[in-house]
């Protein structure tokens, strides 16, 4: 008995202990590896899920050519009064034609007074940028932007 | 490695309630992990992930960068000129190596 369980203890367990880290390993790793590459499809349900997408309030400033995409200017700005009860939470930026849909993220709080953000993105090719405000309130904008791309910014 | 360095442009004067725009700039290569080297080999991923403006203590402003950010992530907000005080950014990696900056305002 003493030495069945001594045995279990030594090969079993190592056996056992080796597996379990693979499968930690696995799940640890294939997560990781997706993370920053979410399609334009995945991230944009993630963020619309069930919700309806309103136009209007909502503006979004890019160039209608860009000659390098490694380094395109965007500017969003959102109508709202910013004040502690009606305010702009949220924009989110996503590009559909990168191999990573996400350009930025922005959150806003009643003290950003306005709710306007510029920052520069890559692209790959021709699309189509897509900014969607998420509201105090709950309400969704969205607006969409076509930019021409003369030569792509993401390594190709 | 190029050198990482930020700066930042903001008012340091303001009346009370304005509204004041701020400018903040990193040098960071901004590696989004798909791109390879001559040798055909993955440059690794190496992005800044998320900024913050903190306003005497208080989150006024926030972003996430994503993949499809450029190098040299250049960025302009506003925010409301409450009280004199500091203006912290802060700049985070994927790695968690941070990089931040300080800037005075004197509110009238």
């Amino acid at each position: 008995m003493t030495r069945a369980t001594k045995n279990f203890n030594r090969r079993e367990v190592l056996i056992g202990t080796g597996a379990a880290i693979a499968v930690a390993g696995l799940a640890l790793s294939s997560p990781a590896a997706f993370a920053g590459t979410k399609s334009f499809e995945e991230s944009y349900k993630k963020i619309t899920a069930g919700k309806t997408l309103l136009e209007g309030r909502i503006d979004l400033d890019v160039p209608e050519i860009a000659e390098n995409g490694n380094s395109v200017p965007l500017s969003v700005s959102v109508e709202s009064p910013m004040s502690e009860k009606d305010y702009v939470k949220t924009v989110y930026v996503l590009a559909d034609g990168n191999p990573s849909a996400g350009v930025a993220t922005f959150h806003f709080t009643p003290r950003s007074g306005e709710a306007y953000a510029a920052t520069r993105m890559r692209l790959a090719k021709t699309q189509d940028i897509i900014a969607i405000a998420e509201m105090s309130d709950g309400s969704f904008y969205k607006i969409k932007k076509n930019v021409k791309v003369t030569i792509g910014g993401c390594g190709g | 490695m190029a050198i990482i360095k930020p700066r930042v442009k903001s008012p340091k004067k303001a009346e009370k309630g304005e509204v004041i725009e701020i400018k903040a700039l990193i040098s960071h290569p901004m590696e989004s992990g798909n791109r390879k080297d001559k040798k055909g080999q993955p440059i690794p991923k190496n992005m800044i992930k998320h900024f913050k403006c903190e306003y005497n203590g208080v989150v006024v402003f926030e972003i996430d960068f994503l993949s499809s950010t450029s190098a040299n992530p250049f960025l302009t907000f506003k925010t409301v000129a409450t009280e004199s005080g500091e203006l912290v950014f802060t700049w985070t990696e994927d790695s968690g190596n941070v990089y931040s900056k300080t800037s005075k305002i004197t509110v009238e």
